[in-house]
C-alpha cells in the first residue's frame, strides 16, 4: 500500500453567500487521512466539521484550496464526475439512516448497484452478501418500518459497503440509537475497517464513540485545532 | 437499464396506487372521451353513407321549382310532361334509366286489414333505375302500362300488413276508390333516408294520373346515371336540355332543380366529419388538462421525495439518471392512463353505438393516435418536474424534511 494519504485537504476554505452576508465555514484546513485509517471528526456546532465532511464526501467543492482523493484533484471535477467518484469509491451512513421508505432492505442495499448498471442476478447476490456482513441476511424482505433503529442503520451500512468502497463516511451514525445498539454499530464499523480495510471517516460528538477511532481530528472555528493519534496497544 | 427503469417506475406507481390513479384520471377521461367521440362520429358518418346509398347510388332527382317543394316565390313552375321524360331518355348520353313518378297516398283496404300507404305511379323503368328486384311475381307489360291498367306491385311492409302470410299474387285490394290486382312483390329494403322504402304500392303512372290526381302532371323524374358516366356531367346536360324545353332564358334561374343523391351523401358525410372533428377537439382539451394534472402531481411528488432524491444523488446518481427516473415515471403514468382510457372508450362505444343507432366500428387509427398523444403528454408535462428533481443539491436535499 502506498504511503500517499488517500485523502488530502490543503488550504481548503469554504465560504457561503457573498458580500456582507458571506460566512466562512472553513478558513484554511489542512488534513490528511491514511488509507485504512479509522478517523473520528469532532468539534462543537459551527466548527466546520459538517462542511468538511461534505467536501470529503465529494458532495461539495471548496471555495479555494485543493482536495485530493486517491491523487485526483476533486475541486476540478464537475457535478457528474463527482457523482461517479462517489458511486465508485465512497459509502455514506447518515444519522437518520436515510433508507427508502416502503422499500425492502435488499432493494435498499442494491440501490448503488442499480446505478452501476449491474444485472439483476448480480445485484441480488451482492446485496445479500452485504446484508450478511452486517448480520441481517434473514431480514432482507423487511421494509424500514418493520426494522428497529439499529437494524435500519445496519442496512444503511450494508448499502454503504455493497460497492466495496475505499472510504466510508459516517455522519453521527449512532446519534439516533440507544447506547447498547450504538456499541453494536461501532463494533460493526470497527470490524469492517479491520477486516476489509475500508477507511472510515466518522463525525461524532460523543467521546466514547470517538474512542473506537485511531485518529481524532478536532475542529474549531473553521480550522483543524488538533489531531490526536491513539497509541497502538 | 432502460427496461429496469420502467419496472422501477411501475413499482413506484404501485407504492402510491391511489395517488397514481388520481393523477392519471385526467388522461383516462381525456383519452376515453376523444376516442369515444371520434369512434361514434365515424360510425355516424358511415351510417349516413349507408342510408343514402340505399336510396340508390348515381341517381338524379328532378323536381319542378326551386327547393324541395314546388315553386319558390313568384311564378309557379310548370310540372314536367311525359315528353320531357322521353326527351331525356333519347337525347342524353349516359342515362341508364329514366322514370317519372307521381306520388300520392291512400288507405289500402283488404278484408279486415287496412294500411295507410304511399302510392307511386311510375313506368317499368323505375325498377331498373332503382335496381330494385322483385321478390315474387312480375312487372307490368308495356301494354298494361300504356293502358294504365290497375295492377300493382307492393312493397314488403304493405304485403305484411295486408296479406300477412298469404300469397298476395293475383289477389285484389282497394286503395282509395279503386280496386287493383297485385302482380308482384318487392324485395325488402328497409329504411332509406327518412322513410320506410317498403311501405309503397307501385302502379303504372297512367293509372295513378287517371284515377288519383286526374291530370297528367309529373312532379318528379328519377334518372339513373350509367356507372361509366359522371353524374355531374349528365346533370349538366339534363339541365341545359330542360332549360331549353321549358324556355328558361339566359341568365334566368332554373325553374326546376336536380338533386344528386351522391352529392347529398357527400355533403352529409362532410358535415358529420366536421362535427366529429369538433367533438374530438373539445374532448382533446381535457387531455391537456390531464397533462397539467400530471405535471402538478409530479411536482408535488418531487418535493415529497426530496430526501430520497438526495440519497440517490449522494450514492452517486448522475443528474441525467434522476431526470430519466422521474420522466419515465411520468410517461409510464400517462401511458397507463391512456390504456385505461382506451379500454373505457371501447366499452362505452360498444354500449352507446346501438343507443344512438350507429354501427360499432373499431377504429385502430384513433386508438393509436390517442395512445401516442398520452405518451407525448407524459413526456412534455413530466419534463419540468423531472428537471427540478435532477437539479437538486444533494446536501440540501438530505437535510430536507
Amino acid at each position: 500500500m502506498a504511503n500517499e494519504p488517500i485523502i488530502a485537504l490543503r488550504a481548503v476554505t469554504k465560504t457561503y453567500g457573498t458580500g456582507l452576508t458571506a460566512f466562512q465555514a472553513l478558513k484554511g484546513v489542512d488534513l490528511e487521512v491514511a488509507a485504512g485509517d479509522f478517523v473520528a471528526v469532532m468539534g462543537p456546532s459551527g466548527s466546520g466539521k459538517s462542511t468538511a465532511m461534505n467536501i470529503l464526501g465529494c458532495l461539495d467543492v471548496p471555495t479555494s484550496g485543493s482536495f485530493h482523493f486517491r491523487g485526483v484533484p476533486v475541486e476540478t471535477l464537475d457535478r457528474d464526475q463527482r457523482a461517479l467518484l462517489r458511486r465508485r469509491y465512497l459509502g455514506f451512513v447518515f444519522q437518520g439512516f436515510n433508507l427508502l421508505a416502503r422499500t425492502d432492505a435488499l432493494e435498499n442495499v442494491e440501490l448503488p448497484l442499480l446505478y452501476r448498471g449491474e444485472d439483476r442476478a448480480k445485484r441480488h447476490a451482492n446485496g445479500m452478501a452485504a446484508l450478511d456482513k452486517v448480520g441481517l441476511k434473514d431480514w432482507w424482505d423487511h421494509t424500514p418500518a418493520e426494522l428497529s433503529g439499529g437494524q435500519q442503520q445496519r442496512v444503511a451500512i450494508a448499502r454503504a459497503i455493497v460497492t466495496n468502497p475505499d472510504v466510508l463516511l459516517a455522519d453521527e451514525p449512532t446519534g439516533n440509537l440507544d447506547s447498547k445498539t450504538s456499541i453494536e454499530i461501532m463494533e460493526l464499523l470497527t470490524g469492517l475497517n479491520r477486516d476489509q480495510g475500508i477507511t472510515v471517516l466518522m463525525v461524532t460528538h460523543e467521546a466514547d464513540m470517538a474512542a473506537y477511532a485511531r485518529t481524532i481530528i478536532h475542529f474549531r472555528d473553521g480550522l483543524v485545532e488538533k489531531v490526536t493519534q491513539k497509541v497502538p496497544a | 437499464m432502460f427496461f429496469t427503469t420502467i419496472i422501477l417506475a411501475l413499482r413506484e406507481i404501485r407504492r402510491h396506487l391511489l395517488r397514481s390513479f388520481l393523477t392519471t384520471l385526467g388522461i383516462v377521461i381525456g383519452v376515453a372521451a376523444v376516442v369515444t367521440m371520434v369512434t361514434l362520429g365515424k360510425g355516424a358518418t358511415e351510417a349516413v353513407a349507408q342510408q343514402i346509398s340505399s336510396l340508390g347510388a348515381n341517381i338524379l332527382q328532378i323536381r319542378p321549382g326551386q327547393g324541395f317543394g314546388r315553386g319558390g316565390g313568384g311564378q309557379q313552375a310548370p310540372d314536367f310532361s311525359m315528353a320531357d321524360v322521353e326527351a331525356i331518355e333519347e337525347q342524353i348520353a349516359g342515362v341508364r334509366a329514366v322514370a317519372p313518378q307521381a306520388q300520392s297516398s291512400g288507405l289500402a283496404v283488404r278484408n279486415a286489414a287496412n294500411w295507410q300507404t304511399t302510392v307511386n305511379g311510375t313506368t317499368s323503368q323505375f325498377f331498373t333505375a332503382q335496381q330494385w328486384a322483385l321478390d315474387d311475381g312480375r312487372i307490368w307489360t308495356p301494354a298494361e302500362e300504356q293502358a294504365g291498367k290497375a295492377v300493382c306491385i307492393i312493397g314488403n311492409t304493405v304485403r305484411q300488413n295486408l296479406f300477412r302470410t298469404e300469397n298476395p299474387i293475383g289477389e285484389r285490394f282497394r286503395i282509395r276508390d279503386i280496386s287493383c290486382e297485385v302482380i308482384g312483390t318487392l324485395l325488402a329494403r328497409g329504411q332509406g333516408g327518412f322513410q320506410d322504402q317498403d311501405d309503397v304500392v307501385i302502379m303504372p303512372i297512367k293509372a295513378v294520373q287517371r284515377r288519383f290526381s286526374g291530370n297528367r302532371d309529373i312532379r318528379f323524374i328519377m334518372v339513373a346515371v350509367d356507372d361509366a358516366y359522371s353524374t355531374t356531367s349528365v346533370q349538366a346536360q339534363i339541365e341545359s336540355l330542360l332549360r331549353e324545353r321549358r324556355n328558361v332564358g339566359r341568365g334566368e334561374q332554373d325553374n326546376f332543380n336536380i338533386f344528386d343523391t351522391r352529392q347529398i351523401s357527400e355533403t352529409l358525410q362532410g358535415t358529420t366529419r366536421i362535427l366529429t372533428a369538433v367533438m374530438g377537439a373539445v374532448a382533446a382539451v381535457s387531455l391537456i388538462v390531464g397533462g397539467i394534472g400530471i405535471m402538478n402531481i409530479m411536482l408535488v411528488s418531487v418535493t415529497e421525495r426530496t430526501r430520497e432524491i438526495g440519497i440517490r444523488l449522494a450514492i452517486g446518481a448522475v443528474a441525467s439518471e434522476v431526470l430519466m427516473q422521474f420522466l419515465v415515471e411520468a410517461v409510464v403514468l400517462a401511458c397507463l392512463g391512456g390504456l385505461i382510457g382506451l379500454v373505457l372508450a371501447l366499452i362505452a362505444t360498444f354500449f352507446l353505438a346501438p343507443v344512438i343507432q350507429v354501427p360499432f366500428l373499431f377504429d385502430p387509427e384513433i386508438n393509436l393516435i390517442a395512445f401516442s398523444v398520452s405518451a407525448l403528454i407524459g413526456i412534455v408535462f413530466g419534463y419540468f418536474p423531472a428537471r427540478r428533481a435532477a437539479g437538486l443539491n444533494p446536501i440540501d436535499a438530505l437535510r430536507h424534511e
